[in-house]
Formats: structure tokens, C-alpha cells, sequence
């Protein structure tokens, strides 16, 4: 007998990986590919190696087999490529690509293929499409593996991009992206893997739209936006606002594109501040984009500007001393905040 | 520790010799310095020491080398010095990137090292650029490109040789096949179970060569750097060798691989090969050899000192760097 008040706790990882079998169980055109995904390809007795370069798939060769669990070499554009023209043509492939870094090996067959098809061919295809995605410094990585970069394809017109914050977010947002016809992009911050959260997975499958923010805590004296693991961030820097007597507002955006901008209006015509925190680098971002958003639309409401927390217009570093100074964190959300309301 | 060996003399062994035992301590050092907590990933390139050595042997200082994530060794047979390495790895201000680029991405022009890449396959066009550059400026510069097996899967590498054949660019392309692109294995990934078997396709000479056999490199590269250097073109060498521990470190191969095989390849581990074949050989004896050793070691520990003694990079390093100006 299930007690109805229990918590069921799933880490990060194990969140994504009951999504992506729930998804494969619910529908034969669902298969997934990229680089170890299983590991050992070929090697009957070896499968499985690695189960993901983060774990997220691991177990599902075994259950699903290596046609629909497939190990590709390195070949970043050959794959992404493939997963558009497979998309094309009736599967619903999930694509991972390890480190958004790599976009740069495969833009094209992002930017140019699954993109545009359905606008260029007069909406007769569709590119139902998953790619998922490491993101986030904070590893010790350096610059080519600890990057953001979700602004890049917000820009385009024909992706759709959603940002997980939490176990719960993760796994309804891997089952609508899985569903939904248009190709979309799930960045999943590597720093979320390694955390413990209290939220409540439900173990049947459910589903976070994409296009809505949820408010992850209720305020009235200042809205901080919170984009994946800056989401974290936030909840964190509102504990302490809270502690010194406001009342702060934080949302949780989830989805970059569509972006709720209706969310993002409402409430910061209520608490009349907002602080954006975002870890992509600082120009033509997400974070300008709200910024933009709300001076446009919400400026008669407005008691201070709006405040941007993100890294500097920089690459970013390795050196330990130098990350820790790069990505947004707690005491400068405060530092932001306080700005703002003072 | 950079020379010039055309000719397999006495000299040329022990160089080799020493810069095998450096490369090993250094990466010993390294897995240490890792498992103390001081960097996290780290791709170590033990056991596979003599494709750098037996290829950069042949190159001058103003040659130019590229590498891969797995690069410590090509920076070390190319004279990368390597307490600023060490230093680059610990995130100092000392390290040859000034801390910034860390353990994949080590860089060194003025020893012709022009960077260590951590996107598979990333560099070969860069290094084609590199000996485009020599040919057009009239010097005879040559560049070697070290890359994976699981690289050889790139667009990168089939367009490069492309176009290094077609313009006949001084150009060495080294595949380390080391049977596994991270946990995937050679046979799965490469269709036809070559990589050599390229070459043909792109009009140039593709060699295989025992990548555990310092010799053998070092007498096929002599010729791809001759033919390099004399305006012939490309040649395209794949070296069968060996990592002996996982992709990253935190990695358990034997996931992916058997002991038999890791025991097969440990038994003919480069270092050991080439000690022997040195005193056979009769002019050097074993004490010479174990000085040599020792001197490594003292050598890789004075680096370890001196990165771990280095302070962190000034805060302000953070934003310097991104431009040469920016008004």
C-alpha cells in the first residue's frame, strides 16, 4: 500500500533516464542516439559500459536493444544529421549531444536542417526531433566543455528550447519534447546531475508543457528569473532576501523558446523589480532578451532597471580561482537584488 | 627537450628513451595530482608514448605539432617545458595558458605546440591551415596532426586530407589508434576496420605502423617528414597502440574491454621495448639507463614543486584575453 502522503525522490539522472523509457515503452518511432549512450558497442558481453557520458540512458540498451539504444562513432554531423532525417520520415529520434560545445561540429544539420525544414517545405514536414545537451561551467572543463549557449538557438526561428530545473521539470519536459511534433533542445546543466532536491517525481508518466515558466516560490517585493540550475541559484539568494525581511518572487522559466512572457509581465508588474540570472555569456542572450521584454512591455511599473546577473563577456576559464568568479551565484543575485530594492 | 634525430644513432635512442620516461612520470604525477583533487578529468596518454616521440624526433622547434584532448605527451615531445605544464594543469599563473586553458587544451608556439583541443577531430583542418601557412610563405615547416580513432570518424579529417592532398601541403597525419573512441570500440565505429585504408581514397601514402614500437614510428616518419619538407605532400599514419587506463581517469575500462587484452598490450609496452632493444644494442648499459630514469623523475617531481608552489591567476585574468583590443 503506497502511503499518499510519500515523496518519491529520483535524482536528476534518474528523473531523465524513467522519461526516456517511458517515452520508448509508450512509442515503437522513439529511439535514441549519440556517443556511449551505451558503450561497448558491439561487444554483447561488454554493453552498457557507460549507460551516457552522464548515465542518463543507461539500462535502456537492455531493455530496448541496440537498434533503438544506438552507440554512433564520433561524428557529430553525420548523427545529427541522420536524427533530422529520420525525423523526417516518421521516427522520433533523441539525439544527445554530449557538451553544447559541440554544436560546432554539427550547426548545420541544427541551424539549417532541423530548423527550417517544416517552414521551407510549406509545413509539409515535420522534424520531430530531441536533442538533449550538457551545459554549465562549474566542472573544471575549460572552455570548450562548460559553455551554455541556449541564447545561440533561441535566435532561430523553428527550435524550440526548454531548460530543466529539477527532477520533476526534467522528466515531464523529456516527455513533451518527445512528443511534440517540432524539434526541440533540452539543455541539461551538468551541476543539477550532482544535486539532491525534495522535489516529488511521480513515478506514472506525466508531462511539463513547453512555453510556460512556474513560479517557483512566491513574493512581492522582487522577481527573480531563474533558468535551469540559476534556478537553484535564485531559490538559494531568496532565502537569504528572505532572512533580511523581503519578500522576493522567483520563476522558474523552463522554457527559452517559446518563453512565457506573459509569466515574466505578470509578475514583474507585481513586485515592480527583476533580477535575471542567467549563466550563457552576456550579449544578444536570453537574459537581454527579458530585459528587453520587460522594459518594453512592463516599464510604467518598473521602481528600478531591470538587473542582469550572468558571467562576463569572456570564454570560460579553467583555472578553479577564475571559474568560481564566472558563473552567477548566490551572493550576487543578493548583491543584484539588493540594488535593486534599495 | 626538442632535437632534431634524422639518423638512429646513440643520441637519438636516448632521447627517445628519456622522453618516453618523462612523458610516463609526468602523467603519473598528473593521475596523483588528479586523485589529490587539484584537476578533475584528466586523459592520460600512458602507453601510448612513442607515436609523439618516434614522430617528433624527426621535427625542428619551428615545426608545429596539434593535438587532442589526450595531448601531454605530444606537448612533452615537442619541448613543452614541463613545469609550466604541470603548472597549466593545477590552474596556475604559471602554466603555459596562464591557467586558462587547463589540461586539453595546452599551447606553446614558441615550441611550436599549437594546442592541445578538446573537440574530437577540432584540429586537423587547423593544422592543415598551419601547413598551408608554411607553403605559402616559402618555409619548409612541417605540421603533425595527432589524432584518435574515434577522430578518424569526422568530417574534419576526410575534408582536411582532401584538401592537403590536393595542395600538396606539407602535413603529417597521425591517427593514434588506441582501439577506443572513449568506450566505443574500433571495430564498431570504422567501417573496414582501417584507418590507413584512407589515404588511397585522398591520393596519398597510408602506413601502418606498431605504435608500441618507437623504431618503427620513428622510421616512418622519417619518410612523411622528408616527403613533407621536399613539397611532396601529405601522408596520412595510422599507429596501432594503447591506453592503458580509461578515457578520463574516473573510468573503469575493463567496462568496455578484457585483461587478456590490456595484459597483451602491457606486455609490449613501449618503454620497455625500447630499454631492451637500447642494451642489446651494446653501447649504453643498464645504470645508464637507470640514471636516466632517475633524472626523469627528479625532473617531473621539481615540476610538480614548482606547480603546486605557483600561485592561482589574478582575479582580474577572468576578462583578459578575450581580444587582442577591445575598444
Amino acid at each position: 500500500m503506497v502511503q499518499a502522503q510519500s515523496v518519491r525522490q529520483l535524482s536528476f539522472i534518474q528523473a531523465v533516464n524513467e522519461a526516456l523509457r517511458q517515452e520508448m515503452e509508450r512509442d515503437e518511432s522513439v529511439f535514441i542516439m549519440g556517443e556511449d549512450i551505451a558503450g561497448g558497442a558491439g561487444r554483447p558481453d561488454k554493453e552498457d559500459a557507460w549507460g551516457g557520458p552522464m548515465r542518463l540512458t543507461k539500462g535502456l540498451i537492455a531493455q530496448f536493444g541496440p537498434e533503438r539504444v544506438r552507440d554512433t562513432p564520433i561524428s557529430e554531423a553525420g548523427f545529427m544529421g541522420a536524427g533530422v532525417g529520420a525525423a523526417a520520415t516518421g521516427m522520433r529520434p533523441v539525439v544527445d549531444l554530449m557538451y553544447v560545445g559541440f554544436l560546432g561540429v554539427c550547426a548545420d544539420q541544427i541551424l539549417n536542417n532541423a530548423a527550417k525544414i517544416h517552414y521551407m517545405f510549406g509545413g509539409k514536414v515535420k522534424i520531430p526531433l530531441t536533442i538533449m545537451t550538457g551545459i554549465g561551467a562549474g566542472t573544471n572543463s575549460a572552455a570548450q566543455h562548460s559553455e551554455t549557449l541556449y541564447s545561440v538557438f533561441t535566435h532561430f526561428p523553428g527550435l524550440k528550447c526548454v531548460v530543466p530545473s529539477s527532477p520533476y521539470t526534467a522528466k515531464g519536459l523529456f516527455a513533451s519534447a518527445i512528443r511534440d511534433d517540432d524539434p526541440v533542445i533540452i539543455f541539461n546543466n551538468r551541476q543539477l546531475m550532482g544535486m539532491r532536491f525534495d522535489d516529488d517525481v511521480p513515478e506514472e508518466p506525466y508531462t511539463v508543457p513547453i512555453g510556460k515558466a512556474t513560479i517557483a516560490r512566491e513574493g512581492t517585493d522582487i522577481t527573480l528569473i531563474g533558468i535551469g540550475y540559476t534556478t537553484r541559484v535564485c531559490l538559494q539568494a531568496a532565502d537569504d532576501l528572505a532572512a533580511e525581511g523581503y519578500s522576493p518572487e522567483v520563476i522558474d522559466l523552463l522554457s527559452l523558446s517559446p518563453m512565457d512572457n506573459a509569466a515574466i509581465l505578470e509578475s514583474v508588474r507585481k513586485t515592480r523589480k527583476i533580477v535575471i540570472v542567467d549563466e550563457d555569456y552576456p550579449r544578444c542572450s536570453i537574459a537581454t532578451d527579458i530585459s528587453a521584454l520587460v522594459a518594453e512591455e512592463a516599464f510604467d511599473y518598473l521602481d528600478a532597471p531591470p538587473k542582469r546577473v550572468t558571467p562576463p563577456h569572456t570564454s570560460v576559464p579553467y583555472s578553479r580561482s577564475l571559474e568560481a568568479l564566472y558563473v552567477p551565484d548566490r551572493a550576487k543575485v543578493v548583491a543584484a537584488a539588493k540594488e535593486a530594492l534599495e | 627537450m626538442v632535437a632534431t634525430h634524422t639518423d638512429l644513432n646513440t643520441d637519438t635512442l636516448l632521447w627517445m628513451y628519456e622522453t618516453m620516461v618523462v612523458i610516463r612520470r609526468f602523467e603519473e604525477q598528473a593521475r596523483r595530482e588528479a586523485d589529490a583533487g587539484k584537476l578533475r578529468g584528466m586523459h592520460s596518454s600512458i602507453g601510448q608514448e612513442a607515436v609523439p616521440t618516434g614522430i617528433c624526433a624527426h621535427l625542428r622547434v619551428d615545426d608545429y605539432v596539434l593535438g587532442t584532448h589526450r595531448s601531454h605527451h605530444h606537448c612533452i615531445a615537442k619541448g613543452v617545458d614541463m613545469s609550466e605544464m604541470m603548472a597549466e594543469l593545477l590552474g596556475k599563473a604559471t602554466g603555459t595558458n596562464k591557467g586558462k586553458g587547463g589540461t586539453m587544451h595546452i599551447a606553446d608556439i614558441d615550441k611550436g605546440m599549437l594546442g592541445a583541443n578538446g573537440v574530437v577531430g577540432s584540429n586537423i583542418p587547423v593544422a592543415t591551415g598551419v601547413a598551408l601557412s608554411a607553403k605559402i610563405r616559402g618555409s619548409d615547416q612541417v605540421t603533425a596532426v595527432f589524432f584518435g580513432d574515434g577522430a578518424s570518424s569526422q568530417g574534419s579529417l576526410h575534408e582536411s586530407m582532401n584538401l592537403a592532398s590536393i595542395w600538396k601541403l606539407p602535413v603529417l597525419f597521425v591517427c593514434e589508434n588506441n582501439r577506443y573512441a572513449e568506450a566505443t570500440p574500433f571495430e564498431y565505429a570504422v567501417a573496414g576496420g582501417s584507418v590507413s585504408n584512407r589515404a588511397p581514397g585522398y591520393d596519398m601514402p597510408g602506413v601502418v605502423v606498431d605504435g608500441q614500437s618507437v623504431l618503427d614510428v620513428f622510421e616512418v616518419a622519417r619518410e612523411a617528414v622528408r616527403r613533407a619538407r621536399a613539397g611532396e605532400g601529405p601522408t596520412l599514419i595510422e599507429a596501432q597502440t594503447y591506453r592503458y587506463q580509461g578515457h578520463f581517469g574516473a573510468d573503469d575500462p575493463l567496462g568496455y574491454r578484457t585483461q587478456e587484452e590490456e595484459d597483451y598490450y602491457e606486455a609490449r609496452d613501449c618503454i620497455a621495448n625500447l630499454r631492451a632493444h637500447i642494451v642489446g644494442s651494446g653501447d649504453t648499459s643498464e645504470a645508464d639507463l637507470d640514471a636516466i630514469d632517475r633524472k626523469a623523475l627528479s625532473a617531473v617531481e621539481a615540476a610538480a614543486k614548482f606547480a603546486n608552489d605557483s600561485p592561482f591567476p589574478e582575479d582580474d585574468e577572468l576578462t583578459t584575453d578575450v581580444y587582442v583590443a577591445y575598444p
